[in-house]
């Protein structure tokens, strides 16, 4: 334990500021990873080597001087759905073409203003439309974990798959997610790695390319929870330019890591036992039980009896606001244009070549539940629904401080394991989809592996705002599980 | 006397509902920072969440909202405390989004009403139904290429108001005077310029047509984007010819969407109710609902300016000016500010006589607006001064005005530069009456004899040789002492 590719973002940070090491040196060795690895991982779309160069020297300047934020030298890897200024920003579609924004998204932004190196930009799902980082445009990402007795190339879930598997290669000390269903949890628990999906309204979506407005949320991916809480604090805050991020003040996340869970509540859905579930997925969630009581927390059986409505009208919301936030991909103002002679032959040319197949499915289900003769049977039942979800939890955190629930029903499955059923592949949203739903706080922390040598994750829901609660049970399990596995592909194995 | 359009089978009457789209007065647009000026060269007034970009995020502009209530006051309307944004979703090529952001299932102002003036004197209620917030699209420009359309963006996302009327509108005369007093309201309160030529404001006209005494509305048809007062009303008058035609030829009237081609006086199909758009309709989930407090309501109603109703009956009742005088003074702000001016310190009525007569004639004649008068209101106040303390008469002002006009002089100045005191002395106008009486012997001769139509001749003789200045009532009076002599 004393390579360069050992560092935790906090550790990293710990010796930047004692130049122990230099931000430039740091910066190097995880280009040179992403250099000797990423070739087999695919997590990057686009690399900008030279700019975190030039920004590792000059944070070297500002930490000679003794000053620096809180991830001054740290670099990172960004999610290619977070707009960046003078870089390239794809979403993972042919329709953005070699669309480079001339803005920074305000999440990328306060991570700039601490001092952050951007490594380049993470694969993802097209659109963030995916379980399973199958659905990019520029190839799909493999998992850096290999089950113990296959070669089989394992998916990094998605949709942030790309920064999944760069954290837990050692590419990049940590990574931004994005989570509208479970879009960081799924792909933490996949890889083996911890993601916080914050409270909607946290951080805020201005820059961030929209999936679903009313769910989509940033939050961090990172080794651990302490560099989650790192990351989380400087990517949070209110944005007068999103008119849902929320004014309320930002804590000191990483203090919240100490607190413990003595007398801590902790809700267990008994609805969330669903029926075809592994056994080993139940067996490791009794294992948690196990520790936070162990720990000093009290388990509680709570109800939330609409959880099995959240799936279907997850994907009844979600997909209604996709339709009508990618309207605007039209080959008119940017991106890819198919010219045609008419107005609607250009649209349909340009749509038709620019979105994949999984994103052309979720537009048109999208488009069909708004639909007039349709739209009260589906989309308004769906906001219902969605309320029912919301008191659920609310009426639920009256009793207990945390709920615990397996990440997702099973660990990364093979490239080629992808279930041919649509419908198949939307399952393992089931666990993350509710507290999206609701808009509540949650986060993912490895927990173990299954049979097979593939990691799992634990998922912890809390109140709204409530992160360092979450923070503080996550890391009682991140201390009782000792996760200290390592995926096969990984920067700090000599090949 | 109701309005009836006479066909084969009798009369008709015909049924009128406006939408109006009128832009909202305000610095920024709807939802972003970019300026909401008219004009600028293309794509100059255009921020990247006008334009679409990905990421970008509407931010609702809080003048709009408070102009939107202003209106809502103006209209007399309920002001709806919760009120929420959807998105109307459509393709076209100047809607950079893919959707307008407007408000559909809850608008910010529910039901009002507007009292119309017209010619017979009489005065109609016409509902008004609801008032919301939207944004503009931006303009596409088919003109300029063969091959090519341009799109300007200046105007994506500047606020508009739909004011959506009841179908409570019988005649192109009413829809006519809707307008005019809607516009009126707007730009007394200050919340639409009303410029349908620049296309500030323009309308959706929906017409059908049904026999007097029927009950039930048969279908309408929607005439899209009329921009000025006089097409709206002859777009009424055709279509409803039209559909009468229809009806009396045994057909139905579909109901679809036209436009009105003010060159050939008709309309034309855009598109029929199978080809409407089916726009989606969804609560915009990047807005909050927009909340609003009554007492910010009533702080903006506080600072209202007073309306042209009001005004109007303040100005009868204050100046003793008559209810179409009054209204004439009203249909502008500035004109009745002008008028309040020249009122205070002079003859109201007086007053309210030369405006709508000499002043008005002016300021045509010279084709400027009341706000660039050549005469300032100060300048009317003084000569009317002149003509109550008997210094000039009422013929001479006329020309002084028209001196005032040209050379923009005072009328003191004029009078005393051109010597047009009037003449009171009466020992002037009697040797005046004298030379005239004379040189007439045979007139004074007739009169005597009962011709009493006569007495205006010796008076325009006087006034004649007098060159206008002699004070008309001494002129009177002397006159017939010295015929009665």
């Amino acid at each position: 334990m004393s390579g360069i590719h050992d560092f935790t973002l906090a550790s990293a940070r710990d010796a930047l500021k004692a130049r122990k090491i230099s931000a430039v040196e740091l910066t190097n060795a995880h280009i040179d990873a992403i250099e000797r690895l990423d070739g087999q991982l695919n997590s990057f779309i686009t690399r900008t080597p030279d700019q975190a160069r030039e920004a590792a020297k000059a944070a070297d300047e500002t930490l000679a001087k003794g000053e620096g934020g809180s991830l001054c030298g740290i670099p990172l890897g960004i999610k290619d759905l977070f707009c960046t200024n003078g870089v390239r920003t794809t979403a993972a579609s042919k329709i953005l073409g070699n669309f480079v924004p001339p803005y920074e998204s305000t999440v990328t932004a306060n991570l700039l203003r601490d001092g952050a190196v951007f490594l380049g930009k993470l694969n993802l799902d097209e659109f963030a439309m995916g379980s399973a980082n199958l659905t990019s445009a520029f190839g799909p990402v493999e998992n850096p974990w290999k089950r113990k007795d296959s070669d089989a190339k394992l998916v990094p879930g998605g949709s942030s798959g790309g920064s999944a598997a760069a954290v837990a290669a050692g590419l990049v000390l940590g990574a931004t997610g994005t989570d509208t269903g479970g879009s960081i949890r799924q792909p933490a628990a996949f890889t083996g790695i911890a993601g916080i999906k914050p409270t909607y309204g946290r951080c805020s979506r201005f820059g961030t390319i929209a999936f679903a407005s009313s769910l989509d949320q940033a939050g961090p991916m990172a080794r651990n929870l302490q560099d989650c809480a790192i990351l989380l604090e400087s990517m949070a805050g209110f944005d007068p330019r999103d008119s849902t991020s929320v004014d309320t003040p930002i804590p000191h996340y990483e203090s919240a890591l100490k607190r413990g869970v003595k007398g801590l509540r902790v809700g267990i859905p008994k609805e969330y036992h669903v029926e075809g579930i592994p056994a080993e997925i139940e067996a490791l969630w009794q294992q948690g039980m196990a520790w936070l009581r162990d720990a000093g927390a009290e388990i509680v059986e709570v109800s939330l009896p609409h959880t099995k409505y959240g799936l279907p009208t997850y994907y009844i919301a979600a997909l209604a606001e996709a339709s009508s936030n990618l309207a605007r991909y039209d080959g008119v103002r940017f991106g890819e244009r198919v010219g045609a002679p008419t107005l609607d032959g250009l649209y349909e040319a340009s749509r038709a070549a620019g979105f994949g197949e999984e994103v052309k499915r979720r537009i048109l289900i999208g488009t069909h539940v708004l639909s007039s003769g349709y739209y009260d049977a589906y989309y308004l039942r769906a906001q219902k629904v969605r309320t029912l979800i919301q008191q659920d939890f609310l009426k639920a955190f009256e009793n207990v401080d945390v709920l615990l629930t397996p990440t997702a029903p099973s660990g990364a499955f093979a490239q080629d394991e992808k279930p041919t059923d649509p419908v198949q592949m939307y399952l393992n949203d089931i666990f993350t989809v509710p507290a999206s739903m609701a808009g509540v706080p949650a986060l993912s922390v490895p927990a173990g592996l299954d049979a097979r040598g593939v990691p799992l994750g634990l998922q912890l829901i809390g109140r709204f705002f409530d992160e360092e609660t979450l923070i503080a049970a996550g890391h009682a399990i991140e201390q009782a599980a000792a996760f200290h596995h390592r995926p096969t592909i990984h920067a700090g194995v000599s090949a | 006397m109701s309005y009836r359009i006479t066909g084969s089978t009798g009369e008709w009457e015909i049924v009128v509902g406006l939408e109006v789209h009128a832009q909202v007065v305000s610095e920024a647009k709807l939802f972003s920072g970019a300026s909401a000026e008219y004009g600028g060269e293309p794509n100059t007034h255009v921020s990247l969440v006008d334009a679409g970009f990905p990421g970008m995020l509407p931010v609702l502009n809080q003048e709009c909202v408070a102009q939107a209530v202003r209106t809502g006051l103006g209209l007399e309307a309920e002001i709806n405390l919760f009120s929420r944004f959807d998105r109307k979703n459509y393709f076209y090529a100047d809607l950079p989004t893919g959707y307008q952001i407007s408000q559909f299932a809850h608008p910010i102002i529910g039901k009002g009403k507007v009292l119309v003036d017209l010619a017979d004197g009489s005065t109609r209620e016409i509902g008004v139904t609801r008032l919301h917030l939207e944004q503009d699209a931006g303009k596409s420009i088919h003109d300029q290429d063969p091959t090519r359309s341009f799109i300007d963006l200046n105007r994506a996302g500047v606020a508009l108001m739909e004011i959506v009327s009841e179908p409570d509108i019988r005649s192109p005369e009413e829809a006519g005077a809707y307008l005019r007093k809607l516009r009126q309201i707007l730009r007394y309160i200050g919340t639409c310029d009303g410029n349908m030529e620049e296309g500030s404001m323009r309308a959706d006209v929906n017409v059908s047509v049904r026999k007097p005494g029927e009950t039930e509305y048969r279908t309408r048809c929607e005439i899209k984007n009329v921009n000025s007062i006089r097409f709206v009303m002859m777009a009424i008058e055709v279509e409803a010819q039209r559909q009468i035609e229809v009806w009396e030829a045994g057909g139905t009237v579909d109901q679809e969407t036209r436009l009105f081609d003010h060159v050939r006086g008709e309309t034309r199909s855009l598109r029929s109710k199978e080809d409407a758009h089916d726009y989606r309709y969804f609560p915009d989930p990047d807005l909050l609902p927009l909340v609003i407090e009554q007492s910010w309501v009533d702080e903006l109603k506080a600072a209202l300016p007073e309306l042209p109703e009001a005004k109007r009956l303040r100005l009868e009742q204050e100046y003793g000016v008559s209810r179409y005088e009054s209204s004439v003074l009203c249909v502008e702000q500035a004109i009745a500010d002008f008028y309040e001016t020249v009122a205070r310190g002079a003859d109201a009525r007086l007053a309210a006589n030369w405006m709508l007569g000499d002043f008005f004639a002016a300021l045509n004649r010279t084709g400027r607006s009341i706000e660039d008068s050549p005469v300032s209101a100060e300048g009317l106040r003084e000569l009317l001064g002149l003509i109550s303390d008997s210094t000039i008469n009422g013929k001479i002002a006329k020309e002084v005005l028209e001196d005032m006009v040209e050379t923009g002089d005072s009328a003191s100045a004029i009078v005393e530069r051109k010597g047009l005191r009037q003449v009171t002395d009466t020992g002037a106008i009697e040797s005046a009456i004298r030379e005239i009486l004379a040189a007439n012997n045979d007139k004074v001769e007739e009169y005597r004899g009962g011709k009493d139509k006569l007495f205006g001749f010796f008076v325009g003789q006087t006034m004649k040789a007098m060159k206008g200045k002699g004070n008309p009532a001494l002129v009177n009076e002397t006159l017939k002492k010295l015929l009665s002599e």
